[in-house]
């Protein structure tokens, strides 16, 4: 299966007009400048804000065609969004949390061994580390069979050390899945490490220029961009 | 010691609190998640029984539930009874009266609730109504308990519109609060502070019962 997105939106200080398609066993990552439109793109993937003009095909459904007015729900679209943060209910432990929406609840606990969480399982969100979160956050939406992964800046919010193990847990876990896996980032280690495909979005659009300038100094400002320390860094963890 | 008019105070707050929290919860969830035309004027409607007077409120239940009113004419052509001076006339008007302070805190709850956890519940798979009973309402417990509470406790002290819906009907439609004011106005202080010291325990144990669930829920 493929996901195939040609999206508009105009949003308050720039428009988004990108279009881009990932297949099946591979992971495609978003990468940009914060602000730059990439969780817009996601949500409009998930069906959680409506693009103003565009299609989004998966396979041979469509799930948003302004043309035709198709708009299918979230709930219809069977995908997995790992968020930032929150993705996980306060009110349940662990274990509830990834079984929440499970296809089959027997699976969560080979999940939960998978991403070494299963001595917290009986554990509620905020008895656990802001990692062990975002792990059970992607058993709870690998629990549900999804036939299209997203994930939203997941480890943003951990330490750098946590972020690394994930990721490389997160690289193993994309060879055993089998369906197309968008990942949204302004980490350049991070999107080199994990992608198939790389996006760059600069402020709404497509920019494929925008890592190379990143990561170079500029020619004729003498600054080095944000960016470029980042690489180096990688190399003190 | 009148223990007719406790049992039957008591007995309507409960019933009152019971349906009333079933019916503020969709009400609460409406004014807090939704938006339509005319929906600050339902959400002052809603709380309007807050700022009449109870013998306001009073006045239009008697004209509705009286046999000539719409109410009581459906009630009594479906039924052959009156609205007027029973148990289930008095438990309409309490929960008209109280229905403000069943919505308003349950309201509060649920505006509190992170949006994305409602978005997370949504690409999960979970329809509107389910996300409500799965995630909203789990996540709103102290809030709904708050309300509860309220009610009961608002529902214990109503007067006006009991005693112009009701009158005073021993067992039926006597509560302790019209108990008090006709002890009171027979001169019967001793009767009447039995049953005014009886509220006291009453009223400080739901305050209690309420710091408890407040707690029990953060944890």
């Amino acid at each position: 299966m493929t996901i195939a997105a040609s999206l508009k939106k105009r949003l308050k200080y720039f428009d988004v007009d990108v279009s881009f398609s990932c297949a099946s066993k591979s992971m495609m990552v978003m990468i940009g400048p914060s602000g730059g439109g990439k969780t817009t793109i996601i949500r409009m993937l998930a069906g959680l804000t409506t693009p103003d003009e565009g299609q989004v095909i998966f396979g041979d459904e469509v799930w948003f065609d302004s043309a035709r007015r198709v708009n299918v729900t979230p709930q219809k679209r069977r995908l997995g969004y790992v968020f930032q943060d929150y993705n996980l209910f306060p009110h349940l432990n662990l274990l509830d949390n990834a079984a929440f929406a499970a296809v089959d609840k027997k699976e969560v606990d080979g999940l939960f061994d998978l991403f070494k969480i299963s001595h917290l399982r009986k554990r509620k969100p905020h008895m656990v580390s802001g990692g062990e979160r975002q792990r059970c956050a992607i058993c709870q939406a690998l629990a549900r069979h999804p036939r299209l992964l997203l994930l939203d800046e997941p480890f943003s919010a951990l330490d750098v050390i946590t972020r690394r193990g994930l990721r490389e847990e997160l690289k193993d876990l994309k060879g055993k899945l089998s369906c197309p896996i968008i990942y949204v980032t302004h980490d350049i280690n991070e999107a080199l490490f994990l992608a198939d495909e790389i996006l760059p979005v600069v402020e709404g659009k497509n920019d494929d220029g925008w890592m190379q300038r990143t990561i170079t100094r500029e020619p004729g400002t003498g600054t080095t961009a944000k960016g470029a320390r980042e690489p180096r860094l990688s190399l003190v963890y | 010691m009148d223990y007719l008019a406790l049992y039957v105070t008591l007995k309507l707050a409960l019933v009152t609190t019971v349906i009333l929290t079933v019916i503020a919860a969709p009400i609460a969830y409406l004014l807090a998640y939704t938006r339509f035309p005319g929906k600050s004027l339902l959400e002052a409607l809603v709380y309007l029984p807050m700022a009449l007077p109870p013998t306001v409120i009073g006045f239009y239940l008697i004209i509705v539930m009286s046999p000539k009113g719409f109410i009581g004419h459906a009630w009594e052509s479906l039924t052959g009874g009156s609205l007027l001076f029973t148990f289930l006339g008095i438990t309409i008007a309490s929960i008209i009266y109280s229905i403000p302070f069943a919505v308003q805190p349950m309201k509060a709850a649920f505006s509190k609730i992170d949006r994305r956890l409602l978005e997370n519940a949504y690409v999960l798979g979970l329809s509107r109504r389910a996300t409500f009973l799965r995630v909203i309402i789990p996540n709103s417990l102290s809030g709904i308990a708050a309300a509860a509470v309220l009610v009961f406790l608002h529902s214990i002290g109503a007067f006006g519109v009991l005693l112009m819906v009701g009158g005073s009907i021993p067992g039926e439609t006597k509560v302790a609060s019209i108990a008090i004011y006709e002890a009171v106005e027979t001169m019967n202080y001793h009767a009447a502070g039995m049953i005014a010291l009886s509220f006291i325990p009453i009223s400080y144990a739901f305050l209690l019962l309420i710091n408890k669930l407040n707690e029990d829920s953060q944890t």
